[in-house]
């Protein structure tokens, strides 16, 4: 059984903590648990919050005691055992998502590269050499935090953060990388941009699908020129790119 | 032309809100919703509407209204105000009325509300609910992510907000007696969930102290001002989730409280959270206020949250009828009116 530790957040949450880094094998029984929770249905819980480390669980105290949602925790945790052991069990999707890391569209390219020791070239190629794996979604409605960044990379935030940046902005701090689904302030290092909305804000009708990405995903970044670029986020624009994972191809759907 | 109010002054801060979209957390998006469900809960019961319905949530100072329906169910509740009913656009002056009562008004009359004394959130409900499609199952605002209220944004000068009834039931008005929405002084609040961040004494004089509520605060989180908090082993920890009413505390060791349009996730250790019963009255609690924090233990705040969901059970016993002039306005003696008044519980609730 992993080792953890359950921690009030007031009245009507809990904090089932694995540990205290950002870590693959943390984050794995992060999400079985929340797995585990989710098939068990247990009647009480309002619902769940995977992070790097953590599960925030929010019950209602009334239908489902503090004491027996622990004890219920601890029942679950038994089968935790074997994805521990195992390394991990297959969680999520797996997804190309199409970048462009012209110099236009990544205005700390340079300052990364020299930064790092790198040219440009190599910052890139490094960058999208990796497959990430999806921690979490935070700060943002769909912005997934994805890592980890090779660590001649990561760099701390920005001294001077940006009042805005665009959406789709890609964007490096540390291990983490990030496509930032709207406009919004930004201590992150850009490097790139992507045509795909990692959050939809079409139809009301939608809920889950909303974020593209989910904990678990793996994503890798395929990188694209400015002109193809300009194409997708036109498409985008018009409803008309439709990413898939990566047992479909890319490309804009009818 | 459809029924609707037109927003001649957006006021402050006007943001549709009803008791948020719990659910999505996972997904990055805020339970939002009235910083003070209290009050909204009490203006939606005074126009009639279930508890959930959307309302307008006005922060110190209050929009401009005119009416472009036949006639509006307008409900007040939250903090005081000057609320003035203009005969027209033009009018420099007309009647005024308290808050915590509904009042009818009619096609063509303005509703002025002026800034808010005693608390920092008034709601203002209309009868039958605005005519606006939730997003994520609530008509919330989420001004951050632009998403649900009236185009994911506060009211501005201009705006049509459409309304679901063209006319409404036929009932004089109602006030609603006795339940406090005052400002407390002192919030309860259990320790953790990080406070092994803390040392002993640290977290002993946080539960000692006295702050500020500093300008900068808004529907994410109330920013204090007091003694500064130590931390004992550095303010940065990988993010894990926030509930409501957490209490981070940042480098500088001022702490935050981390109100209903919290980001999800964040990065500071939180050496307690407010108990669920008090965090209504938290939300009304204005820039400039002075507040201190109790610590109990957990089973203290259940105890104190199945007394304040009972008061909130409570609050359709509250609702009497208007009296005019001293007087009880003599339609609302007449039994239907009264049976109609006991059905709207089971709307509400």
């Amino acid at each position: 059984m992993p080792e953890y530790k359950v921690l009030p957040a007031g009245d009507t949450a809990l904090v089932v903590e694995f540990g205290e880094t950002i870590d693959r094998r943390l984050s794995t029984l992060v999400l079985a648990l929340a797995r585990r929770l989710s098939e068990a249905d247990l009647a009480g819980i309002v619902e769940t919050v995977p992070t790097f480390r953590s599960l925030m669980v929010h019950y209602d105290p009334f239908v489902l005691p503090a004491a027996s949602l622990i004890a219920c925790i601890g029942e679950l945790m038994q089968s935790l055992r074997i994805v521990q052991d195992s390394g991990g069990e297959e969680f999520g999707r797996n997804w190309h998502l199409p970048v462009c890391y012209d110099a236009r569209v990544a205005p700390d390219l340079d300052e990364v590269a020299a930064r790092s020791g790198l040219s440009p070239a190599e910052v890139v190629e490094r960058h999208s050499a990796v497959t990430y794996h999806v921690y979490m979604l935070g700060f943002l409605p769909g912005q997934a935090y994805m890592g980890d960044v090779p660590a001649e990379l990561a760099l701390p935030r920005r001294e001077n953060p940006r009042l805005k940046i665009p959406a789709g902005s890609l964007a490096i701090a540390s291990t983490m990388t990030c496509i930032f689904p709207q406009e919004t302030p930004c201590g992150w290092h850009l490097i790139g941009r992507s045509p795909v909305a990692l959050w939809d804000r079409g139809p009301s009708q939608m809920t889950d699908d909303r974020a593209l990405l989910a904990p678990g995903d793996k994503v890798s970044f395929t990188p694209v020129s400015l002109r193809e670029y300009e194409i997708l986020s036109a498409k985008a624009a018009q409803g008309m790119l439709k990413i898939l994972p990566s047992d479909a191809p890319i490309g804009a759907a009818a | 032309m459809s029924p609707a109010l037109r927003v001649l002054a957006g006021g402050l801060l006007t943001t549709v809100q009803d008791l948020g979209r719990p659910g999505y957390q996972r997904l990055g998006v805020p339970v939002g919703g009235a910083l003070d469900p209290v009050a909204l809960r009490a203006a939606n019961a005074l126009a009639g509407n279930a508890s959930n319905t959307g309302a307008l949530e006005v922060a110190y100072v209050g929009p401009t209204l005119a009416v472009e329906a036949d006639d509006v169910r307008m409900a007040f509740a939250g903090a005081q105000a000057s609320i003035e009913i203009l005969p027209d656009a033009t009018a420099s002056s007309g009647r005024r009325i308290d808050a915590m009562r509904s009042v009818r008004v009619r096609r063509g009359e303005v509703v002025r509300i002026g800034s808010l004394a005693g608390g920092a959130v008034l709601y203002v409900a209309v009868e039958g609910g605005f005519d606006i499609e939730p997003v994520l199952g609530s008509t919330s605002t989420y001004i951050r992510g632009g998403l649900g209220g009236w185009q994911g944004r506060a009211l501005v000068a201009g705006d049509r907000l459409p309304l679901r009834l063209n006319t409404v039931t036929d009932h004089d008005d109602l006030r609603l007696d006795g339940l406090d929405l005052g400002l407390p002084t002192r919030f309860r609040a259990v320790a953790g969930p990080q406070s092994d961040y803390f040392a002993d004494d640290e977290i002993a004089a946080f539960f000692d102290g006295e702050y500020a509520v500093c300008a900068g605060s808004d529907r994410m989180g109330m920013r204090l001002a007091g003694r500064r908090i130590a931390h004992a082993r550095g303010f940065n920890i990988a993010s894990d989730a926030i509930a409501p009413g957490s209490i981070q505390v940042p480098g500088n060791g001022q702490p935050i409280v981390l109100l209903v349009d919290r980001q999800t996730t964040g990065g500071y250790p939180k050496i307690a959270t407010v108990i669920s019963a008090d965090l209504p009255a938290l939300g009304r609690v204005p820039i400039g206020a002075k507040i201190a924090f109790e610590r109990v233990t957990i089973e203290r705040a259940q105890e104190l949250r199945r007394a304040h969901l009972a008061e909130i059970e409570a609050i359709h016993d509250r609702i009497v009828p208007l009296e005019v002039d001293g007087e009880m306005a003599p339609r609302l003696l007449d039994y239907n009116l009264i049976s109609g008044v006991i059905d709207a519980r089971s709307w509400g609730m």
